[in-house]
């Protein structure tokens, strides 16, 4: 117990002022200070599934492949080529070129560590889903390797782009054991290849990461240009804005559309709105598990649909670029497609079909969400004008997917950001294939949506997700409501381009 | 003395015992502590692949009596978030929170003590009229809504103070402000009462009487009576600082134990949780404890009985 206080007493003394002072953020000091509500007490992308650790993941360390944003083409990142060998496996030719930050070289057995490392259940990854779908690694000569996978998996691309970074052989074995003996693999130090190291971790406070002098020449994400890159935790929106205001920090997000509006008309920062893969969407009790039958009638799941004015939601409430969806995906995904049947904002049809469905006066009903209830009090809103009465019950993430586990929920709006995969498995898969999160469990669909997540004739998954998704926003299983988007803003010194997957590349910043 | 110490001493081990089988009760009443860990876009697979790994498919009581166990021998144990053995983040953090509630404490006091004798000495006159102001607006104003002023005025407008972190002192500045303020109301408000009783008692007519400096009998005879509740009153209010800075410490940024028990409630973190309530805990007792001694030392009626 005294080791521990004596382990404080340096804090308390920075507390007081006896330190050098925190990074200063700015051009002048060549220091990106970003920040978000969230704690990025981790920096292990295996062990962390925020947004902010995918960020990070991106900026550290590197993958085999790198996704053009402008073409949506996988390039080699810290593969010199790869091709497929058959549906279930990949083989890979490395750079010989690149070190990790700690110095040592990066080759084929760091391949075969990491992919068989994090794919062993027993290591508890969080990301799991990211890597399930790899079966094993194996080095096939001096400078190649091959990865195999469990079954045919399409998206096997998008994910290693995005998802499966690289690690040194043997980095986890220097994980801290508990008192059973158990190791915590996620507090080990991070080590990359990436465009930055991260120099620094405190925990909850901030992560500092430092230009990698030593980067790869010539690679697709560049040469990082910032010295020095620092993540910090400002819970409050308005307290991110006051220190963006005086210099404090150079970048948030996630800014309410009013909040962003006036600081665009300030001039002091740059505003931008921008796209993101996460779509909002209402999840009806068709089976009607919950304390409602009423939404196993599709004409009461019709009526609600066309009484949400979507479009007004956007406008209004999201920002430019959002946009309205009637698919159960993102529009920038692949397989993704509008041409299905569509809902229409229209109350007296509405009225219509509420009549049609024998309650003309509308009804009473518990609506559950989570994020944005300024999004969700618009819905509500709108059903009250056609006389659907809908009763907000506003909670945390978990113990709402808890209760729609239970069955519990009449209607859920909800949101699936899908790991800014570009591809619809990664939001199909996981509502539509049978499950707890399927709202339906329609056998029919289900068949569909997993035979189009293990064909790889792009032609036939397109095909089959068409058919699917036509079935899902025929029969309202979901109604897809808009895509978000989010407002960036920034110190006007920085030359910063947003991206349409939530994904910042910071690695790409520089000052004007 | 002592017995007195091993029956309050006894009473805080229950209280700390019952508190920690609520929170880890309440944990799971408000959703799965697994799905907590795995984030928004797991899946079900993850869930399940997490409850298993990090041992929450045990039964509850099992999970309980595993951390007790542990935690009587010392071991905390490791966050499942924060991926940090649970002792070192808890006195990481501690210093920040510490110093918060001591700045805070301090403003009170110094703030309230002075302006409530002054009201007491002056009843109805223009100190008393501010004194009250003070009061009210101090209890009408919200702490989360007087720091976002501090820091339009004193951060962004006058750029006098820094607004977030702890790097220096003056990061403390206006936290301290904000949190002390809203604990000023009370201790002032009983400081006048407590003052305007005594100046009416016998002895301070006595003490008057024997010629004593004016000074003397204000401060010595009859402050000294009058604060023994405004030192009950402080401790309580300074325990709650600890535990209840959460609201200052997410404003100002301010890594603190505050700061650290909302996230760890958001992710359901069952055995920084537990921990957290442990240290708090400790915290009231400790704190009300040296009060009564205080106490006991301010008044020998106390130490008597």
């Amino acid at each position: 117990m005294f080791r521990h206080v004596l382990k404080g007493l340096p804090i308390a003394a920075v507390a007081l002022g006896l330190s050098a002072g925190a990074a200063m953020a700015g051009k002048a000091n060549d220091t990106l200070v970003w920040t978000t509500d969230r704690e990025a007490a981790v920096a292990d992308p295996y062990y962390n599934r925020t947004r902010e650790l995918v960020i990070i993941g991106n900026t550290v360390w590197d993958g085999l492949l790198f996704r053009d944003l402008d073409t949506g083409e996988f390039k080699p990142l810290l593969a010199k080529s790869y091709k497929w060998v058959d549906n279930t496996t990949l083989d890979f030719e490395l750079r010989d070129d690149v070190k990790f930050h700690d110095g040592s070289s990066f080759g084929p057995e760091d391949v075969v560590y990491t992919v068989n490392f994090v794919t062993n259940k027993d290591n508890g990854v969080l990301t799991y889903k990211n890597v399930s779908w790899m079966k094993s690694a194996e080095k096939t000569g001096p400078n190649s390797v091959r990865i195999n996978l469990e079954k045919p998996f399409p998206a096997a691309l998008a994910y290693l782009a995005q998802a499966v970074f690289m690690m040194p052989e043997g980095h986890y074995d220097a994980a801290p054991k508990d008192a059973q003996g158990k190791k915590d693999f996620g507090a080990v130090k991070p080590v990359g290849t990436g465009p930055y190291m991260i120099t620094e971790v405190v925990a909850g406070d901030r992560i500092v990461m430092k230009k990698n002098e030593n980067y790869m020449i010539g690679g697709p994400k560049g040469t990082p240009q910032i010295g020095t890159i620092v993540y910090r935790t400002i819970k409050e929106m308005n307290t991110q804005i006051a220190e963006l205001l005086t210099g404090g920090i150079d970048w948030i997000w996630d800014v309410p559309k009013d909040q962003a509006e006036r600081l665009q008309d300030s001039g002091q920062v740059t505003v931008e709105n921008a796209k993101t893969m996460r779509v909002s969407y209402l999840a009806f009790d068709v089976d009607g598990s919950s304390n409602t039958k009423k939404f196993m009638d599709k004409r009461i799941r019709a009526a609600v649909a066309h009484a949400i004015n979507r479009q007004s939601i956007v406008d209004n409430l999201v920002g430019p670029a959002s946009v309205v969806i009637h698919s159960p995906c993102h529009p920038d995904q692949f397989g993704c497609t509008d041409d299905v049947p569509k809902w229409d904002y229209n109350p007296d049809k509405a009225k219509k079909l509420l009549a049609e469905a024998g309650v003309p006066d509308g009804f009473e009903f518990d609506i559950y969400a989570y994020r944005q209830r300024e999004y969700t009090e618009a819905v509500i809103s709108d059903l009250a004008k056609v006389g659907i009465r809908a009763k907000l019950n506003y909670m945390q993430y978990r113990k709402l997917r808890d209760l729609n586990w239970k069955g519990v929920t009449p209607v859920q709006h909800m949101t699936w950001g899908s790991n800014s995969i570009p591809d619809v498995s990664a939001i199909t898969g996981v509502f539509f294939s049978g499950g707890k999160d399927d709202p339906a469990n329609d056998p029919e669909v289900n068949k569909m949506i997993n035979e189009a997540g293990t064909v790889t004739d792009p032609a036939k998954r397109k095909a089959l997700y068409k058919t699917a998704m036509s079935k899902i926003a025929g029969e309202l299983y979901w109604l897809p409501m808009f895509t978000y988007a989010k407002y960036y803003v920034f110190n006007k010194d920085l030359d910063f381009k947003t991206t349409p997957d939530e994904i910042p590349r910071f690695y790409t910043a520089k000052w004007k | 003395m002592l017995i007195y110490f091993l029956k309050r001493l006894g009473v805080a081990v229950l209280v700390a015992l019952t508190v920690s089988v609520l929170t880890f009760s309440l944990i799971y009443l408000s959703g799965d502590p697994a799905m907590a860990l795995a984030g928004e876009e797991a899946t079900e697979a993850d869930i399940a692949l997490i409850r298993r790994v990090y041992g929450y498919d045990q039964p509850i009581i099992v999970q309980y009596w595993d951390w007790l166990t542990r935690a009587l021998q010392g071991d905390l144990g490791r966050s499942h978030y924060l991926k940090e053995d649970i002792a070192d983040v808890i006195f990481t953090r501690l210093p920040n929170t510490l110093i918060l509630a001591a700045c805070a404490i301090t403003f009170a006091l110094v703030l309230a003590i002075p302006l409530g004798v002054a009201a007491a000495i002056r009843p109805n006159s223009l100190i008393d009229r501010f004194a009250l102001t003070v009061a009210v607006v101090g209890q009408a104003l919200p702490s989360f809504w007087f720091a976002l002023i501090l820091i339009f005025f004193l951060g962004i407008q006058l750029r006098w103070l820094p607004i977030t972190g702890t790097d220096s002192w003056m990061n403390f500045i206006m936290p301290a402000i904000a949190l002390g303020y809203y604990v000023t109301p009370g201790v002032m408000r009983l400081t006048r009462a407590g003052m305007l009783e005594v100046l009416q008692s016998d002895y301070i007519r006595t003490a008057k009487a024997k010629g004593l400096r004016p000074i003397r009998v204000l401060f010595k005879h009859a402050l000294r009576n009058a604060i023994i509740p405004v030192v009950s009153l402080a401790a309580v209010q300074f325990g709650f600082m600890l535990g209840g800075s959460i609201v200052i410490e997410t404003i100002f940024s301010i890594n603190g134990l505050g700061f650290l028990a909302w996230e760890t409630i958001q992710r359901a973190d069952l055995p920084m949780m537990q921990a957290i309530v442990l240290v708090f805990s400790i915290f009231y007792i400790v704190i009300t404890f040296l009060a009564d001694l205080l106490n006991a030392y301010l008044d020998p009626r106390i130490r008597i009985s």
